[in-house]
């Protein structure tokens, strides 16, 4: 089958584009909320006033006449990240493993000499990767260190779990895999791989690359199947966590599993995609109906966390 | 939800937009098609010119009812100006005088022409009187050589003729010709000496300036064409002296040497002439017929502005008409392009170039454009600069084009100036960052899908019924608004996303 006809979609209760934008993300999501999510800065603040752990911030770079001193921002950090605070879809990200005096090596391999990491933060503070071309602010911080039961079925960058909630009920939850076509990056839109995973045991169930259906990595041959993601109670009761502070009726939550550390808030979304819907082979709008008709019995974290795991 | 006061305030749209639309055609009259049929044209000369607070005075040709052409109605548009028309060696002139001016003025000429139909039998015509071409000495001698070396070489009038041309027109030309014509000659005075010369012949030929009638055309270029009385009836050739068959749908504007206009007490003369096809006469008979009572909505016809401010009207109305084509595109198909509205835009350069023109020309600048920019990129310049600097190259990139399409005699290449270079610019810049980050499938992909939503509202825009029905009825764009609101609230699948979802559509 080339395509699906629209009544097929609509049986398995597939939400499209339009749907999600004029349907759910236009009537919960309070505009006045946006910048909360839409700028990592103030997501990491907010995250970490309220005791939510995320990657450490280790510099701040906000004009262009602080890139002067990026090499003493960093100091004598061997291992960390560089991205804009207000970067969409993982444009824009930096990874870097090592640093000399003035090299550093990136998670890719090939070393890149101090000016052209000062000519990226310049492109950064210029709105290059922001939504609409906005001045930004470029974020060094911790990078996150894989939990080692993803190693077999990632290739170089860090996966990461990315939780949909609605009304505050997480209802679909995927894990994103970094390949070599997405260049270690954990963006579907760039080729990483995206795992259904179940609510119920935080067990991958199905996955997806580019719209077609597969089962093991294609760069590490390992299966994707039935994985155990580690702390799968945490990870629901931090994005629920998450949800509440953004006050976003449908938001999407990324979190990773730091080796050290355990789980740690990435960034949140106000206009998560649907691409989650083929990684779990299941329709959003059926999930989003039923947290509409229990909503009065979900008031506190703890009962939509078992909500979650008990209905979807 | 709120999707009922969506459906109220579009029914309300529709209704008042259909309402309008309906009372314009059954109670007014108005026509739904356009009226291809009557060869009538609406010709608009504004005649602007700068003054110094002295008294000015100002003169341009206007055309005159021949044989082919008959004036219906003409009006002259001059606050304060004294007007008179006066006859100049068989030529018509507008003379505006004023006593005391200052600033820039603008007067306006409006005139409606009627092409006659052609009878078969050619109309013989008197033998103009031949003017003395008054050469002396050398000159005089040059000139009869010209004359008596032509006519040796030619059977008839008209391949004498044809022969003078060739030696006024060469490119190294014999004594005699350079010494009539002196170190550097216009395409003016060359004609002008063969019509001197051919003058001591008796023989009369005579320089013509006019004006196609083409249909919405601002700044009309006037084209110059010969005459010449041989057998009792006017011959038109081009300027070597070959019979010119593509003057259908030329309007003489005067004839000679002289120019279109003069001014005295003031500078900066510049006379536009635009010209648009009177197809709304049925339109104009309306807005003029019983003038005491006129409704409401005749009052705010668009037909009452000027000419030139009507033509961009007919543009602007149909903007909206592309905004509705790309919601249909992005929201319902789902296809993906640069910009929201970036297509629009250049559809409206397309309008001026044709569309393969358009495709070839933005194809190659974004081409060289992209190249340049990975070649900025290497410089690591900050986004500012760098895309000031692809503007300045996207710029220079159209200027080479259009000077190469004129150079090979594509005249098409001069309108590419009003492609949106900055929205260019953007596509560019987005594009290779999108090649950057996603892959050159991916921005082609949206690079096309640019393209092909361009080339679609061209068809859109290009389309005659639907230019004059949106500007006859310019109350339609209201049921366009309602489409919106309703696809404001669409909440079905897009096309693409039938696609995107096949794997749902598989038994698992």
């Amino acid at each position: 089958m080339r395509f699906a006809w629209p009544w097929e979609l609509a049986a398995k209760g597939v939400v499209g584009i339009n749907q999600r934008n004029a349907d759910f993300v236009l009537p919960f999501n309070d505009r006045e909320r946006y910048p909360l999510v839409d700028d990592k800065l103030r997501t990491k603040t907010l995250a970490l006033e309220h005791g939510i752990a995320a990657p450490e911030l280790y510099a701040l770079i906000e004009s262009n006449h602080q890139v002067s001193s990026l090499r003493s921002r960093i100091g004598d950090i061997q291992s960390f990240v560089i991205k804009p605070a207000g970067g969409s879809g993982g444009q824009g990200i930096l990874v870097f493993t090592a640093a000399t005096k003035d090299r550093f090596r990136t998670i890719h391999g090939p070393m890149l000499p101090l000016e052209q990491l000062e000519h990226h933060v310049l492109n950064i503070l210029t709105g290059m990767f922001s939504l609409g071309g906005q001045p930004d602010k470029a974020i060094i911080e911790y990078r996150v260190e894989s939990d080692p039961v993803f190693e077999p079925v990632s290739y170089r960058g860090v996966p990461d779990v990315r939780i949909i909630l609605f009304l505050g009920v997480p209802i679909m939850a995927m894990l994103r895999l970094p390949t070599s076509t997405s260049e270690g990056k954990a963006n579907l839109h760039q080729g990483a791989i995206g795992a259904g995973v179940s609510m119920r045991d935080g067990k991958t169930t199905t996955a997806v690359s580019g719209g077609v259906i597969v089962s093991e990595h294609p760069d590490t041959g390992h299966s994707i199947i039935g994985l155990q993601i580690p702390h799968w109670e945490r990870l629901l009761d931090i994005a629920v966590q998450c949800s509440d502070l953004a006050q976003l009726g449908y938001i999407g939550v990324d979190l990773v599993i730091d080796k050290d550390k355990g789980p740690l808030l990435l960034e949140m979304n106000a206009r998560p995609g649907l691409a989650i819907q083929l990684a779990n082979r299941s329709g959003l709008e059926s999930r989003i109906r039923k947290v509409q008709s229990f909503r009065k019995d979900l008031s506190d974290r703890d009962s939509r966390v078992a909500f979650a795991i008990a209905s979807f | 939800m709120k999707n009922s006061r969506v459906f109220v305030a579009a029914a309300l749209l529709i209704a008042s937009g259909l309402g309008i639309f309906f009372y314009k055609i059954f109670s007014l009259g108005f026509p739904v098609t356009p009226d291809t049929t009557a060869n009538i044209w609406n010709v608009e000369a504004s005649v602007s010119f700068s003054t110094q607070g002295k008294s000015a005075k100002v003169s341009s040709f206007i055309p005159k009812s021949t044989s082919r052409f008959s004036i219906l109605d003409e009006s002259f548009i001059s606050r304060g100006f004294g007007l008179s028309t006066v006859t100049r060696d068989s030529n018509r002139a507008a003379e505006w005088s004023i006593r005391r001016v200052s600033g820039k003025q603008t007067l306006f000429y409006h005139a409606v022409v009627r092409e006659l139909e052609r009878s078969n039998s050619t109309v013989t015509t008197k033998p103009p009187l031949v003017e003395d071409p008054q050469f002396e000495g050398a000159e005089l001698e040059a000139a009869k050589t010209i004359l008596s070396e032509s006519k040796a070489q030619s059977a008839d009038v008209l391949s004498q003729v044809r022969e003078v041309l060739q030696r006024v027109q060469a490119k190294d030309r014999d004594d005699a010709t350079s010494l009539l014509l002196g170190p550097k000659p216009s395409e003016l005075d060359k004609l002008s000496l063969a019509s001197k010369v051919l003058a001591l012949d008796r023989i009369v030929l005579r320089i013509v300036h006019g004006i196609q009638l083409i249909d919405n055309r601002r700044n009309v270029p006037l084209i110059r064409w010969l005459e010449v009385h041989t057998g009792g009836t006017w011959v038109s050739l081009d300027s070597f002296g070959n019979p010119s068959k593509d003057l259908e749908l030329t309007l003489p504007w005067w004839r000679g040497t002289e120019a279109i206009g003069y001014i005295s007490g003031g500078s900066r003369l510049g006379i536009q002439i635009a010209v648009s096809r009177h197809e709304e006469s049925a339109v104009t008979a309306i807005l003029d017929s019983g003038q005491s009572s006129k409704p409401f909505l005749l009052e705010f016809s668009l037909f009452s502005l000027p000419l030139q401010t009507q033509g961009v009207f007919r543009i602007m109305l149909l903007v909206p008409l592309g905004g509705f084509l790309i919601v249909l595109l992005r929201n319902v198909v789902g296809l993906p392009t640069f910009g929201t509205f970036m297509p629009v835009l250049v559809a409206l350069s397309f309008r001026e170039t044709d569309i393969l023109m358009g495709c070839i020309f933005f194809s190659l600048v974004v081409a060289i454009g992209l190249v340049v920019r990975f070649w900025l990129e290497k410089l690591k310049l900050l986004l500012v600069p760098r895309l000031a600097a692809v503007l300045t190259f996207v710029v220079l990139l159209l200027a080479i084009v259009a000077i190469a399409a004129h150079k090979f005699g594509v005249e098409h290449g001069l309108s590419i100036a009003l492609f949106p270079m900055v929205i260019l610019t953007m596509t560019i810049e987005r594009m290779s960052i999108v090649w950057d980050e996603l892959g050159a499938s991916d921005a082609l992909k949206q690079g096309f899908g640019s393209l092909f939503a361009a080339v679609l509202a061209t068809f859109v825009f290009t389309y005659e019924p639907v230019e004059h029905l949106i500007f006859v009825f310019p109350e339609l764009l209201l049921i366009v608004a309602a489409l919106c609101l309703l696809l404001g609230r669409y909440s079905g699948y897009r096309l693409t996303e039938l696609r995107r979802f096949r794997a749902f559509a598989e038994k698992p």
